[in-house]
């Protein structure tokens, strides 16, 4: 049960918004300590899985050529190309992104996508610039809902695709786990038992982005009006 | 051979570009605790697999230390003004997409080429890690593209990595940290308490109990440990297996496939999965850094409903 005190030193600071990082490394800290661990036994323990997991952090290298691209105008020119299309509307926009994401996910192609080098500078700008094309200058309350939106339309599309793929990790994992256990199952057929999951994915989400649009109206409407 | 390790190095070089830049930046009044937070983690990078365990953890607290009690800042330079950037959108058009468009496109040609491109028998790249070399050999060529296309000053990317990395902040070191803090929580078997604890409150004689149990299981573990890998074979071993499949008589298949998919809804609604639910927030300058949490909690929850549906539809289906 000691070994628990990990789980509460993370809620607690998470939860009363203390440095996530200093929260992070307390509760690392505290649950080798209470599994038997001596004080420098668990820095090093710590350590050493700070380093094997830097693969996490490999992302941030698209960072020069994004920054680059943004200081020539990429993200006022990914607005440039949505005020050209009457049709695009914020709604539209995320259901197309939802949809291509889904489906290349599903074909394995998880990398076709991701925060720094496809939602910043791409899909995020081209929302926003098509909620101005209908809407004019936007409350920003209204702008950061629609950077939100983004960000969760690549995260939903991509997890609920990827399972559909064999051979991605959590396919991989679930077959080395249950082998072990002396149960064998066949990674296709895993891949298509995710499949009413991911249909049922695409409903829930595309419903709610579809109603997205009328939302952002009424948000605008009612800024306005105060102001 | 490329393996990860010419990444990190890769990596290092960067983030030591960028404790540099802070350094020189008298604009950013906090400029010293950047420069000690990126060069320290540049270290990490350039030599962390050559020093002893106990000196990188040191390296890791310091770290810490510096971002939470220090504070890190931001340079007040802004790199272009808006109508700067308008100006040069009009000036080189759609060709702005053609290095963005690389990264991704390169990588995942990456991904399917280097398992066929042998050079005297060994691969190019090392294949166990064959996405993430991609990544950053398609990140490389996309830089490469951008300045001969820009001709910007040499030194522009690196100083426009450090204006991005710093509007980022420490947020970009926390997935990291998050994962190492999985590792230790597995190294001290958190999971098997939590089974535990899991197994002695629900009533076993009803099956339709058990699955609900099952997946709500996969979910709010996964939101404490950030991980779904993470929640799965502990649910599985604990609840899965003894019960719907053994007891029960359920489909393994059904289970593990839906079971792991009730797990992500939980990744949705955690700030400890931080790098979809965390960074993006910083990367996107939203002030709520639950901002994308509370978009994703109405779907995750309304799909964790249809997850049990399924599971109990289709698991018994014999």
């Amino acid at each position: 049960m000691l070994s628990l005190i990990g789980i509460v030193i993370v809620v607690i600071g998470f939860v009363l918004r203390i440095n996530p990082l200093l929260v992070v490394m307390t509760a690392g800290i505290a649950t080798g300590i209470a599994s038997g661990l001596g004080p420098l036994e668990v820095v090093a323990a710590f350590g050493k899985a700070f380093i094997t997991s830097r693969y996490v952090a490999i992302v941030w290298l698209v960072l020069p050529v994004i920054g680059l691209l943004e200081h020539a105008g990429l993200k006022e020119r990914a607005r440039t190309v949505v005020a050209g299309l009457h049709a695009a509307t914020t709604s539209r926009i995320l259901l197309a992104y939802f949809a291509v994401r889904q489906i290349t996910a599903a074909l394995g192609l998880t990398s076709l996508g991701g925060h720094p080098q496809m939602v910043r500078p791409l899909i995020a700008p081209m929302a926003e610039g098509a909620a101005e094309n209908q809407y004019g200058e936007l409350p920003q309350s209204v702008r950061y809902k629609i950077r939100a939106h983004a960000a969760a339309t690549d995260n939903i599309a991509l997890f609920f695709g990827e399972d559909i793929f064999i051979a991605i990790g959590s396919i991989l994992l679930i077959k080395g786990f249950l082998d072990q256990n002396g149960v064998h199952v066949e990674p296709t057929q895993l891949a298509i038992w995710a499949i009413p999951t991911a249909i049922s994915a695409f409903v829930i989400h595309c419903t709610r982005l579809l109603l997205l649009d009328r939302k952002l109206r009424a948000e605008v409407a009612t800024k306005i009006e105060k102001a | 051979m490329i393996t990860l390790e010419h990444v990190y190095w890769l990596t290092g070089l960067m983030m030591a570009g960028v404790a540099i830049v802070n350094w020189r930046d008298r604009s950013n009044a906090r400029r010293f605790n950047n420069t000690v937070f990126w060069g320290v983690y540049a270290v990490t990078f350039l030599t962390g697999s050559r020093l002893p365990d106990l000196a990188n953890g040191f390296l890791v607290i310091a770290m810490v230390l510096v971002a939470s009690i220090r504070g890190l800042g931001q340079g007040s330079k802004e790199g272009a003004t808006r109508e700067e950037r308008d100006e040069s959108a009009r000036r080189w058009g759609n060709k702005l997409f053609i290095p963005a468009l690389a990264i991704p496109l390169v990588t995942v040609a990456g991904t399917i080429l280097f398992k066929r491109i042998n050079i005297s028998g060994a691969p190019l790249v090392d294949l166990k890690q064959v996405t993430v070399i991609s990544l950053a050999i398609a990140t490389v060529l996309a830089l490469v593209l951008g300045m001969i296309m820009l001709r910007p000053p040499l030194l522009a990317p690196i100083k426009e990595a450090r204006r991005l990395l710093d509007a980022v902040g420490w947020a970009a070191v926390l997935p990291q940290m998050l994962a190492a803090l999985g590792a230790l929580f597995a190294m001290a078997g958190v999971g098997n308490v939590v089974s535990g604890l899991a197994q002695r409150w629900i009533p076993l004689d009803n099956s339709f109990a058990v699955v609900t149990t099952y997946a709500i299981g996969m979910a709010v573990f996964t939101m404490i440990m950030g991980n779904a890998f993470a929640a799965f074979p502990v649910m599985t071993a604990g609840i899965g297996l003894p019960l719907i499949v053994h007891k029960f008589g359920g489909d393994p298949t059904v289970m593990a496939a839906i079971g792991m998919l009730s797990g992500f809804c939980g990744t949705l609604m955690t700030p400890m999965a931080a790098n979809f639910n965390i960074v993006p927030t910083a990367l996107l300058e939203l002030p709520d850094e639950y901002a994308v949490i509370k978009v994703q909690i109405p779907t995750a929850l309304m799909l964790l409903g249809a997850n049990i549906l399924l599971m109990n539809f289709l698991v018994f289906r014999h």
